[in-house]
């Protein structure tokens, strides 16, 4: 990326699309060690205070009928619940509260990072992996706890022709591996593209004669985003679900 | 010199090029959810409890426009 | 956008690469703060967050029930009030067809009482004005056969006739008999 005073000479337009995704130290400048409070940190906690905010607060009344936060919490519950319960099924529901914490954490952090100059955790591929590999190595140690060696009948699809079957685990196998990189990479990705198509436009903004046709670009990209922001929230946990649900129940 | 400016150029040839895999990702999108919507009204009943696997469907079609659209970006900036 | 012959010239000088993303330095930060995001969420939802919104679904959805069977309850009584009415207002129907059948049936022996005694009169009465008539009429013929007597003993004296009255008597009896 380059630096501010290379930007400053560029020529008619000045795109800084990656700029919004750097880290930075929030006090002060300097090396960004393992400890230091980054904006990183700013947002991951505002996505805490977030949470808090919608699931403990708003709740806090207990009341029968729910009002305006206390609905949007329990609507969030009984969606993760529901989802848990139809992907996995009944012995799935024990791992709720882990599915809940990721698709709270995910939700809100996409949400966050759409407000203009925030910086969007989930838009980093450190952050997203470490989601990804997370629920892949979990989900392969449950399956062999749960299933011992019959969780290996993942790859051995019995269904198919005997001579096949070597090549379809091999397959398998590679496509059981890919999991945790398409896992991590689409929300981030994603996240990540979002961002910078909305800064592109910002930045064609600059041109007055494309800057209406820019501007409306921006809020109607803006609208899609929202979107993507939650259906990637909600694909992140799905298939988080559908992986639980391989774990626990491995014969297809 | 002229060796930095061509792989500058194949760079840039190349982006251009892995961002035509967001264009198939798209018309990969387009059919899973054409396609469910042409089942969602033969059987409106059924279509209700097949969302979750048209979403599923529509994040594995885009998880690969994702990765061109990664390969670009890593062409574009850290190559 | 960064010019390639900048990244080419102060890609290795400066320590920021193209993609933020792919800065090995920054990841042991986010992986950190990211794994205290996670777990104070974590404790947040399991100790907090979610057994009060399990609870208070399952205190609304036993609310519900309660309710719904309370109101089956009422529905139950209302029927059974209903009923009762209903059976209250049969027993009534009856009661008062009891009473106007038997006020009509006392009215009708009354009245044919009345009508009995009423009769008992006339035809006392009637057999009364027949005894009288009866009188009179014999009462009648009496003086008719004293007057035919006198009559005939008088003619049969004027005819110079012997004054037997036993004759004209037996003739006098003759002729108002025959």
């Amino acid at each position: 990326m380059a630096t501010e005073e290379h930007a400053a000479e560029g020529s008619t337009l000045v795109f800084h699309p990656m700029d919004q995704f750097i880290v930075k130290p929030l006090f002060g400048e300097g090396p960004v060690a393992w400890y230091t409070p980054t904006n990183a940190t700013l947002w991951m906690g505002l996505a805490i205070v977030a949470v808090i905010a919608l699931l403990v607060l708003s709740t806090s009344k207990r009341a029968i009928v729910p009002g305006r936060g206390q609905s949007i919490a329990e609507m969030a519950y009984g969606f993760v619940y529901k989802m848990v319960e139809d992907v996995t099924g009944k012995d799935g529901i024990k791992y709720f509260p882990y599915i809940m914490t990721l698709f709270m954490f995910i939700v809100c952090a996409n949400f966050l990072g759409l407000i203009p100059g925030s910086f969007t955790t989930t838009s980093h591929i450190a952050v997203t992996a470490i989601l990804g590999f997370g629920v892949f190595i979990c989900v392969t140690i449950l399956g062999f706890v749960k299933n011992g060696t019959h969780f290996l009948g993942l790859f051995w699809v019995s269904s198919a022709p005997l001579a096949l079957r070597p090549i379809l685990a091999i397959i398998e196998l590679i496509s059981y591996f890919v999991r945790p990189v398409s896992h991590s990479i689409r929300l981030a990705g994603n996240m990540m593209a979002g961002h910078a198509v909305l800064k592109v436009f910002a930045g064609f903004a600059q041109v007055a004669a494309i800057a209406p046709i820019a501007i409306l670009g921006v809020t109607a990209i803006y609208g899609l985003e929202l979107l993507v922001a939650f259906i990637q929230a909600y694909v992140f946990t799905i298939l988080t679900c559908v992986y639980l649900k391989d774990a626990l129940h491995p014969g297809h | 010199m002229e060796l930095v400016a061509a792989a500058a150029l194949g760079k840039f040839i190349g982006a251009g090029l892995a961002a035509i895999g967001s264009g198939a990702a798209a018309i990969g999108v387009g059919h899973v959810a054409g396609n469910f919507l042409a089942g969602a009204l033969r059987n409106p009943s059924a279509a209700a409890g097949q969302t979750a696997t048209l979403f599923i469907g529509i994040a594995f079609a885009e998880a690969l426009g994702i990765f061109a659209f990664l390969v670009a970006l890593l062409l574009m900036f850290a190559v | 956008m960064a010019t390639p012959t900048h990244d080419a010239g102060h890609a290795a000088a400066t320590s920021a690469p193209g993609m933020p993303q792919l800065n090995i330095e920054h990841f042991p930060n986010q992986i950190f703060w990211l794994a205290v995001t996670l777990v104070v969420i974590y404790f947040v939802l399991s100790r907090v967050a979610l057994p009060r919104i399990g609870g208070i679904l399952a205190e609304r959805a036993g609310t519900i029930t309660n309710d719904i069977a309370a109101a089956e309850e009422l529905k139950a009584k209302a029927l059974a009030a209903e009923e009762a009415y209903n059976k209250a207002l049969a027993d009534a129907r009856t009661e008062a067809n009891r009473i106007a059948a038997a006020t009509k049936a006392e009215i009708q022996g009354e009245l044919a009482q009345a009508i009995a005694k009423a009769d008992a009169e006339i035809a006392a009465k009637t057999a009364e004005s027949e005894k009288a008539v009866a009188e009179i009429r014999a009462g009648a013929a009496a003086a008719v056969e004293e007057v035919a007597r006198d009559t005939a003993a008088a003619l049969v004296a004027a005819l110079g006739g012997k004054d037997d009255a036993k004759a004209v008597n037996a003739a006098v009896d003759t002729r108002i008999k025959g």
